[in-house]
């Protein structure tokens, strides 16, 4: 039972009532004796306090490798139920703050709780309660999926009488049951991916570790995983924390997103508000390398690359004018002039000066690296 | 009773891949039958004083030999799982690592089992097409029964020393450097192919030295009833080598994770 408190559109008198989440209850104002309606929905108030709770708490994670700060000096929380995204460039530290919130690996300083346990003096109780997907390959390539996922719920005391039904189920989540009894050698990258998430939900973990899920898949397997992940937030309800390099990945899946860059946190929030903070759209202007110099005088707030001079404006269709104008009356030749929307990538190219992803990462080179960096 | 599951649930794994590693089972084979035919039917030198046949001399060491590259396997499992990423994916599971390196040496110490089996019923076999070969090995169900318990034995030392190796080393090219300089020459030194009694004095001490002398002992007496070594002093060493090799692989295993 819910106490609702509101005011009577008509006289403003409080009038309060109670009903069950979901409750419509037609109430009339004590007072002048307006009719009306009481819905009890999810409102914003209490959402917050669900959310509240939390499922990671990290406080100072720090990792030094030899006399590199892998990760320094993280400090963030995951609410339960949410997909947090841990965005940011190779390199940036993200499988490393993974393997120590995943107990694989101690960190230097600092510690953190997940699931309501240390990772450092009960590391067993964490790994019982999370699920990891690797950002590298992990499967056992000469068993079949079925045995892989049979060795797994072995490793995590699921009962016996339960074993069948869950493969079949998290076989059937990512749409690989036809494909139970074949040996995993013969899969596609993109199914190998799936199986192991599928993996990672047999035990029915509270979190979901997920380390690049989409890395190295074409764009339509992707999209394809991406669907499996919000199915999962809605089915399972699991608190989901991802970490990926694929700025339009986190907008799309994520509640929240951390930008980590160098071992630290640079920005952290919703992606709308990430994005928003920005200021609004871009323009861009293509200029000759000869008049950047004078761009740079006569646009003092813009950010200026190379030959490319970025505007951040409210509303670019309405500004654009405006902007080409100025460069006009100031003998700036304009090559090309391009309107953006704000991503996640200019978030992160407004913070850092840099592209997100550095260098053209093709899809080849990427699975190069993925075969390359498997590590312990 | 959690980690009881564990244990069994890697031993299950190795198992599983053994059973699909069918030329595995072949290239380990292909060594020591080597030895037992063209060593054993091309020197036909007597040993012991003429009272064994150079064939059945021989026929413990080269089990041992069959338990050697089997067991020496499961380290290059584990570099391998390592390379594959499954490692992780035991590390990460709520089950403790002592489980886990209980599971593959026991998955390593089973397989080998099974070539050192396949090798005795080769001898038997063999014995019975050919009484002239092997005519100095006893076989009959009790000898098989004390020998069965030795291999598992052996071959558990020597898997420690595989995992132990794997664990301190990164690569599979490693791996194979120390095998070549320190695992063959192991074998080749313990006195499986030539009597230790005839060997000059340096070499000797290095016989003495080497574990796998005691294995290839203790088996040999057993089945031919003649060795160098006293056979409760031989056991002896291997029990001890081998409980050690275990609590080092272990260690160094739980270190390096
Ligand atoms: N085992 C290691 N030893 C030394 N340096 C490492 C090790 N693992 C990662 N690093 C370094 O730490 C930094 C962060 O790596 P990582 O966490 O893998 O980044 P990301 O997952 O964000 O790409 C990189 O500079 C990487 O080279
Ligand atoms: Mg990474």
């Amino acid at each position: 039972m819910i106490t609702k408190t509101f005011a009577c559109p008509e006289c403003n008198t409080q009038i309060s009532c109670q009903g069950n989440l979901g409750d419509k209850i037609k109430v009339v104002c004590p007072k002048c004796g307006k009719k009306g309606v009481a819905i009890f929905a999810v409102d914003k108030a209490d959402l917050k306090t669900k959310t509240d709770s939390l499922s990671i708490e990290v406080a100072g994670l720090t990792k030094i490798y030899k006399n590199l700060k892998a990760v320094n000096n993280l400090s963030f929380n995951v609410r339960t139920g949410e997909i947090f995204g841990f965005l940011g460039p190779n390199g940036a530290g993200k499988t490393t703050t993974i393997n120590m919130l995943c107990t694989l690996m101690k960190p230097t300083s600092g510690g953190a709780i997940v699931c309501n346990y240390d990772i450092i003096k009960h590391s067993l109780e964490v790994r019982k309660c999370i699920g990891l997907v690797f950002q590298d390959a992990s499967l056992d390539d000469r068993l079949t999926a079925r045995e892989n996922l049979e060795l797994h719920s072995r490793l995590y005391g699921v009962q016996k009488s339960e074993r069948r039904k869950r493969i079949d189920e998290v076989l059937e989540l990512v749409e690989l049951s036809a494909r139970a009894d074949s040996i995993v050698r013969t899969f596609s990258g993109g199914m190998q991916r799936r199986l192991e998430i599928a993996r990672g939900l047999i035990h029915y973990p509270k979190v979901l570790f997920l380390d690049e899920p989409t890395l190295g898949l074409d764009p339509q397997t992707r999209k394809h995983v991406w669907d499996y992940i919000l199915k999962l937030k809605k089915e399972y309800k699991i608190t989901i924390m991802m970490t990926t390099h694929y700025m339009e990945e986190a907008d799309e899946l994520c509640d929240r997103v951390a930008i980590i860059d160098h071992g630290k946190i640079i920005a952290l929030g919703t992606p709308k508000k990430l994005k928003d903070n920005l200021g609004g759209d871009t323009i861009i202007l293509d200029i000759p390398d000869d008049d950047v110099e004078k761009a740079r005088k006569v646009f003092k707030k813009a950010k200026i690359f190379d030959s490319q001079v970025l505007l951040s404006v409210k509303n670019a269709g309405r500004e654009i004018k405006k902007v080409l104008e100025k460069a006009k009356k100031n003998k700036i030749y304009v090559i090309e002039a391009n309107i953006r929307k704000p991503t996640l990538n200019d978030v992160f190219l407004h913070l850092t000066g840099r592209e997100i992803r550095e260098g053209a990462a093709n899809l080849r080179d990427e699975l190069k690296r993925r075969r390359g960096m498997r590590g312990h | 009773m959690r980690e009881l599951e564990a244990v069994y649930t890697v031993w299950l794994r190795e198992m599983i891949r053994y059973y699909r590693a069918k030329e595995r089972i072949l290239a380990s084979l292909a060594m020591p039958i080597f030895w037992l035919f063209i060593f054993g039917s091309g020197i036909r030198a007597p040993v012991f004083g003429g009272q064994v046949d150079y064939t059945s001399f021989i026929a413990p060491g080269v089990i041992v030999m069959a338990l050697m590259f089997t067991s020496m396997h499961s380290g290059i499992s584990v570099i391998w799982d390592r390379e594959l990423g499954f490692m992780k994916e035991m590390l990460v599971a709520p089950v403790s690592r002592i489980s886990i390196v209980i599971g593959k040496s026991l998955g390593g110490a089973t397989t080998a089992l099974i070539q050192g089996t396949i090798i005795f019923l080769l001898i038997f076999g063999i014995q019975n097409l050919y009484s002239e070969y092997f005519s100095g090995v006893r076989i009959n169900i009790s000898t098989f029964l004390i020998v069965l318990p030795l291999m598992v034995l052996i071959s558990l030392g020597i898997v420690g020393i595989g995992i132990s190796i794997a664990s301190l080393l990164d690569t599979l090219e490693g791996f194979g450097l120390i095998m070549n300089f320190i695992v063959m020459p192991m074998f080749f030194l313990s006195g499986a192919l030539f009597p230790i009694n005839n060997l000059p004095e340096w070499i000797r001490v290095v016989t003495y030295i080497d574990p796998i002398t005691y294995a290839v002992e203790s088996l040999r007496f057993v089945m031919i009833g003649f060795s160098s070594i006293n056979f409760v002093l031989s056991f002896s060493v291997i029990f001890v080598f081998t409980f050690s090799m275990i609590l080092i692989a272990t260690y160094l295993f739980n270190r390096r994770s």
